[in-house]
């Protein structure tokens, strides 16, 4: 495979990728979960299917405007959102009337409530971590090999984000926390999985100093290319058997990994290393 | 060679079973007992269920102030806890002016809530059970020391009004102090319905006064110990702030428990998925990386229950994660082994320096996701931190199983089979 040859082709479809998640946010926004927005969620599964309307008849009490979805693989749950931070006292006397007129079990009972400054700090955390956290691995890359292998892992790595951000702007995902659980596996993944490649490319270097760059990326890819793909594919068991098994709030979690992996596979091929060649490239032309 | 390599990899075998085993099922042996694993992992809430609430103090105190206010709030807060019963709270200071209050397995958490975030439920009723005041009328309680009647300084427990108190006390010790029986001068402390300590005031003929400077004093036959608990037990009746609720999660039990269940069982399908690829892609190799992922889990499961790490929801996606990349380690080494099958090399010439050539891109990669790990262990909050600790215990183990178990049981096999089949090593 000569990827150095396309690379402008396989930075193109990332672009496009990445464009309409931009597209899709300056329309949509992000879709935020209440630990973003502040207020009240009320997951009840009630082991049978309630109607909106019956639902909506003792919701209206509390919030008139609260947003009522169903979840659960037979309809059987209720996801009750409302933007407004109700009481305590509300949250309990609203469930005490599910039971009432619907029979449920106050133990199949989820609730959570935000204040709207919460999200603002988990998201700063989350940020100051992944930033602390890149740097430290240019620092790694740059000792174990060179300051531009560090840049083009990093670049790789901001690639891989912004795929997995685009893909919840236009599937709509919800941003919780899941989101960040997500966003800090990809870092994981898609770092371990340039680093692999540039240690073949690292080695190819050292053995045919005389070679051409173009070949020792080509070489150094194709000769990972049967370990990259046999990787990807335990992984992406893993995640498909725990969405399929796995519950609604595991399901959130497997999807946007999903993709994630596989933009960390392919960022790993097609994106990391032409960037290496182009700063390698860059260098040699001005010096 | 081969007899005593058999023999080691036999041993081995049984020893790998026998850990699954007594991990699935737990073991019993004479007084010696060990739960299954899956009971012995420390669940975070959001998979036994229970509740969190995050309470933010209403205050303008700042630095060292602050600090005194919150540990004071968290004091009392684990005393109110104390007083649910409920096994193991886990209450902590977050950022400058936060409090977290997690507690599992509760069966009415609304109602726990209301109880630790209330902000007084101290009272003072008079005999005519009036109540003159509450624990947030109580600035602070200690234990003071004072000359009794035999002329000895005895501990007593010394209380300080706010304003609004001092000026009801004045006002009920003014009426009560006159009184001649005993029984009508009393002001009852009243804790959550129960009476914790039952004081006279001082008959005006014996020398007392009305209570004006909203200083009291507390005397009785205390030792140092009774007066510091009876001092505890009213300034926790009254929290120093009030306690504004910032963020709750209530998670029932059984949709704890069901995430719980459902994601070990998808745990134990996708390792046996992989096995199976595994195998009919490295053949011989792919065996021996599938007893390296049965070591590796049960080395993960062990650490993370006897560290008593608390598994959440995002913990299980860095072990899947981990898992994820202790196959990548096997992976790149048996490509390395294949590679050098390939070359021409004898199969255990090729598993040397397959291993050989492969350490530097397992390092290398491994130490680079390990140091991310690291830091959102230190930097994260939550569900960052439990992300965090997951995926160094996941990557330390997966470095363990596949650069030293996986060699040596190849090693072990190449000892057995025949050298020149290496079709069977994925060639």
């Amino acid at each position: 495979m000569d990827i150095i040859k396309n690379k402008k082709i396989y930075l193109m479809i990332s672009l496009i990728i990445i464009a309409l998640g931009l597209v899709m946010f300056i329309i949509n926004g992000f879709n935020y979960g209440i630990e973003f927005t502040g207020g009240t969620l009320i997951q009840i599964n009630a082991g049978k299917f309630i109607s909106v309307d019956e639902a909506k008849n003792i919701v209206k009490e509390f919030d008139e405007n609260a947003s009522i979805i169903h979840g659960g693989s037979n309809k059987e749950e209720l996801i009750i959102k409302s933007t407004k931070d109700l009481s305590n006292n509300d949250v309990n006397r609203l469930i005490d009337k599910f039971q009432k007129e619907h029979k449920i079990n106050k133990k199949s009972v989820q609730a959570e409530k935000v204040g709207p400054s919460m999200g603002k700090e988990i998201k700063n955390k989350a940020i100051l971590s992944i930033l602390i956290s890149t740097i430290a691995m240019l620092i790694y890359i740059t000792f174990r090999f060179e300051f531009k292998f560090g840049l083009a892992a990093v670049i790789a790595l901001a690639h891989d984000m912004l795929i997995t951000i685009s893909v919840y702007t236009i599937f709509k995902l919800p941003v919780n926390s899941s989101f960040i659980a997500a966003i800090l596996t990809i870092l994981g993944y898609s770092i371990n999985d340039t680093i692999v490649i540039f240690d073949r490319i690292r080695e190819e270097l050292r053995l045919n100093p005389k070679e051409s760059l173009d070949n020792v990326v080509n070489n150094g890819i194709n000769h990972c290319l049967r370990r990259t793909i046999n990787t990807t594919i335990t992984t992406i068991i893993a995640l498909v058997v725990l969405y399929i098994v796995g519950v609604e709030d595991v399901k959130i979690l497997a999807l946007p990994l999903l993709v994630g992996i596989i933009s960390g596979t392919y960022s790993s091929i097609f994106i990391a290393s032409p960037v290496w060649y182009d700063l390698k490239k860059y260098k040699r032309k001005t010096a | 060679m081969k007899t005593r390599n058999s023999i080691i990899l036999i041993l081995i075998l049984a020893i790998i079973g026998g850990w699954t085993f007594v991990a699935i099922n737990g073991m019993k042996i004479g007084k010696l007992e060990v739960g299954n694993i899956k009971n012995s992992i420390d669940l975070g809430l959001d998979l036994a269920g229970g509740v969190y609430v995050v309470l933010e103090a209403d205050t303008d105190a700042k630095g060292e102030e602050l600090q005194k206010l919150m540990n004071q709030t968290k004091v009392i807060i684990e005393e109110r806890v104390d007083g649910l019963g409920i096994s193991e709270p886990n209450i902590s200071i977050e950022g400058e002016n936060r409090i977290r209050v997690e507690l599992a397995g509760v069966d009415d958490p609304q109602e726990a809530i209301e109880l630790i975030g209330k902000t007084a439920q101290l009272q003072f009723v008079d005999p005519e059970e009036n109540v003159v005041l509450t624990g947030k009328n109580v600035v602070n309680a200690d234990v003071a020391f004072q000359q009794n009647q035999m002329g000895v300084d005895a501990p007593v427990v010394s209380l300080e009004l706010d304003k609004e108190g001092t000026k009801n006390f004045a006002n009920i010790t003014e009426k009560l102090i006159g009184k001649p029986d005993i029984k009508d001068r009393i002001v009852y402390i009243v804790l959550d319905g129960e009476v914790i300590s039952s004081p006279a005031l001082e008959y005006v003929e014996t020398g007392g006064k009305p209570i004006t400077d909203g200083r009291a004093v507390i005397t009785g036959n205390f030792d140092v110990e009774e007066a510091n608990h009876l001092a505890t037990l009213i300034r926790a009746g009254s929290l120093p702030v009030e306690l504004i609720e910032h963020q709750t999660s209530v998670i029932g039990p059984t949709l704890g428990l069901e995430a719980y269940e459902k994601s070990i069982k998808a745990g134990g399908i996708a390792l046996i998925l992989i096995f199976i690829f595994m195998t009919i892609i490295y053949k011989i190799p792919g065996i021996v990386a599938s007893l390296s992922l049965i070591v590796y889990t049960l080395f993960i499961t062990f650490t993370i229950s006897s560290l008593g790490v608390k598994l959440t929801l995002p913990g299980i996606a860095g072990l899947i994660l981990s898992i994820g990349m202790a196959v990548d380690s096997n992976v790149l080494i048996f490509e390395r082994i294949r590679e050098e099958l390939l070359l021409g090399k004898t199969t255990r010439s090729a598993v040397d320096s397959g291993f050989k050539r492969a350490l530097t891109s397992v390092i290398d990669s491994n130490i680079t996701t390990l140091i991310a790990g690291i830091v959102l262990y230190y930097f994260g909050i939550g569900p960052i931190k439990g992300f965090g600790i997951t995926l160094i215990i996941g990557i330390i183990a997966s470095m363990i199983t596949s650069i030293f178990l996986s060699k040596y049981l190849l090693g072990l096999i190449v000892g057995i089979t025949n050298n020149k089949n290496k079709k069977i090593y994925g060639a």
